[in-house]
């Protein structure tokens, strides 16, 4: 059902948020059909790679200093085997790091959003956490923890988890506290209120969390094989580099790209599932 | 024979703060009989809030006493709200919304929809069952919230200026429809606005408060049967009110500004 056919059943009034017609509006004037949403990316890397094609022949660039993008597609594909296997260890850790980190963010969000004085002392030093760069906490984490995978996807994980558990927590404090009164006055509890009310309230800012973690969390587990591990992009590319294959390099570089890509892509996937709501007023708009 | 519904005797709320004292009301006295239309009317900052708040048993006053059917209020609560603001949750349907009281307090789901459904049309929200909030206009918003607060079939009905954000045709129309549903269902109200046409058109007794700390300045009997339709805004009993009820408010604006 689309909103025309309810408005037409009752009474019509002037809308009230100006904030919504005003988004409405915005979306109307980028004229960004679906189409050249993803068109106009496309254009904009194909001239680039050209550009880049161009330089490295017409400027005689050592292929070893830069090598040109069919060089590094065609070595790719001649190494795929090696990528495959590595780009498969690679994700391995990057999801169940993914999986550690939603986690993590769930229990540290609900207990923070409950306990405020845990909210007052533990988020400091969550964030600081954050500070510690993962290519000085990984040597650590192999140290005090093995050189098994274990450690590795913890670290990952604690390493990324920060703005979905920002993100969460910040929803989970956000619900309207008129809306939880209301809810009490029907009967409901503050567990029911949490899973009712602020849980719902969070989820839109929690994707919005997901979706910056995913941008990242594949750099943080290359680094964490940086410091020991049997197979994975990270170790194919220090291989590939200490042989000069700079090509094999980059080749490892856009395979890691592409696995950030889709887990970003996979987070609207996400979106369209759990926020009918949205799903609907976004096609409202359009 | 009416009975006592729900009565306030004395009713004093102080807010204490670093700051100081704050005495927001200071000797509330009304009452509510079983299927009577009550309105309390006040200047802005009168602490209507303040006493909707104690009403909806949400905060305890600092003196005087509620009763329920002539005794205090034990556990169960006798009213159910509906806010200012009409607080439909966005991820929630238009039917799941309405039953969100039912559900909260136990009732099953696909009960609570069977029961839902079965009142839409009375609240004029044919074909809207799944249909989410942001796509309601404002009018249908405010009957969604009225809907969640009439199901719960608590024996009081408290509304807080709940057309107070509409624009004016369908606020008159709301009032109109308001009118006619509460004789129809025998329900029992009180209705908290400073909009004085919609107290006068709508009850049966109409409360003045006085600025803060607030008391009952007046208390104006309407006799006039209910349901009212629009030719009461014209009657000689509606002009005598509403010019009697705008002095009153507006002499307390004076005394409070001296």
């Amino acid at each position: 059902m689309t909103a025309d056919t309810v408005t037409t059943g009752g009474i019509r009034t002037v809308r009230r948020s100006p904030t919504r017609t005003g988004r409405a509006r915005l979306a109307v004037t980028d004229g960004s059909s679906l189409f050249w949403r993803i068109a106009a990316p496309l254009l904009a890397l194909a001239g680039l790679l050209v550009f880049w094609q161009l330089a490295v022949d017409l400027g005689g660039v050592d292929p070893k200093t830069l090598p040109s993008p069919v060089r590094v597609a065609t070595s790719g594909w001649t190494a795929r085997d090696l990528l495959v296997e590595a780009a498969g260890a690679t994700l391995q850790i990057t999801l169940s790091g993914l999986l550690v980190a939603v986690a993590a963010s769930i229990v540290t969000a609900t207990l923070l959003s409950f306990i405020a004085p845990l909210r007052q002392t533990l988020l400091p030093l969550l964030i600081a956490a954050q500070s510690v760069p993962i290519i000085v906490l990984a040597p650590l984490f192999i140290i005090w923890f093995g050189f098994d995978a274990g450690p590795k996807i913890v670290l990952v994980g604690i390493v990324s988890m920060l703005p979905l558990t920002i993100s969460m927590l910040h929803g989970l404090l956000s619900a309207d506290p008129d809306a939880a009164a209301l809810m009490r006055s029907m009967g409901a509890s503050k567990w029911r209120i949490f899973l009712s009310l602020r849980v719902p309230t969070a989820l839109p800012g929690a994707i919005t969390g997901l979706r910056i973690m995913t941008s990242f969390i594949v750099v943080a587990a290359i680094f964490s094989e940086y410091v020991g591990a049997r197979s994975g992009l990270g170790i194919f590319m220090q291989t590939q580099k200490n042989l000069y294959r700079t090509d094999l390099v980059f080749s490892a570089v856009v395979v890691s790209i592409a696995i950030g890509l889709t887990l970003f892509a996979l987070t609207y996937v996400l979106e369209w599932l759990l926020l009918p709501w949205e799903r609907r007023r976004k096609a409202a708009q359009r | 024979m009416t009975r006592r519904l729900v009565e306030a005797n004395g009713l004093a709320k102080t807010f204490s703060s670093r700051l100081g004292d704050k005495h927001v009301l200071s000797d509330i006295t009304l009452h509510v009989d079983e299927g009577e239309f009550v309105s309390v009317i006040g200047p802005s900052g009168s602490g209507k809030s303040t006493l909707f708040s104690i009403l909806a048993e949400q905060l305890a006053p600092t003196a005087g006493e509620i009763r329920f059917h002539g005794d205090a209020p034990r556990g169960t609560p006798f009213s159910a709200y509906m806010p200012q603001k009409d607080l439909l949750m966005p991820w929630l349907t238009v039917e799941d919304n309405a039953g969100l009281g039912l559900v909260l307090s136990g009732t099953r789901r696909r009960e609570a929809r069977r029961r839902i459904g079965d009142l839409l049309s009375t609240f004029r929200l044919e074909g809207t069952a799944k249909a989410y909030p942001f796509e309601l206009s404002g009018g249908m918003r405010q009957r969604v919230a009225l809907l969640r607060t009439v199901v719960q079939d608590r024996p009081l009905l408290l509304l807080d200026e709940p057309f107070g954000a509409l624009d004016y045709l369908t606020r008159t129309e709301l009032q109109l429809w308001l009118a006619e549903l509460c004789s129809e269902e025998g329900l029992s109200v009180l209705l908290i606005t400073h909009d004085v046409p919609e107290a006068l058109f709508l009850s049966d007794r109409v409360y003045v408060l006085s600025n803060r700390p607030a008391t009952v300045q007046m208390v104006l009997e309407q006799p006039a049967p209910r349901p009212r339709g629009l030719s009461y805004l014209e009657s000689e009993q509606f002009t005598h009110d509403e010019r009697r009820l705008l002095d009153e408010l507006t002499e307390s604006g004076r005394r409070a500004a001296r």
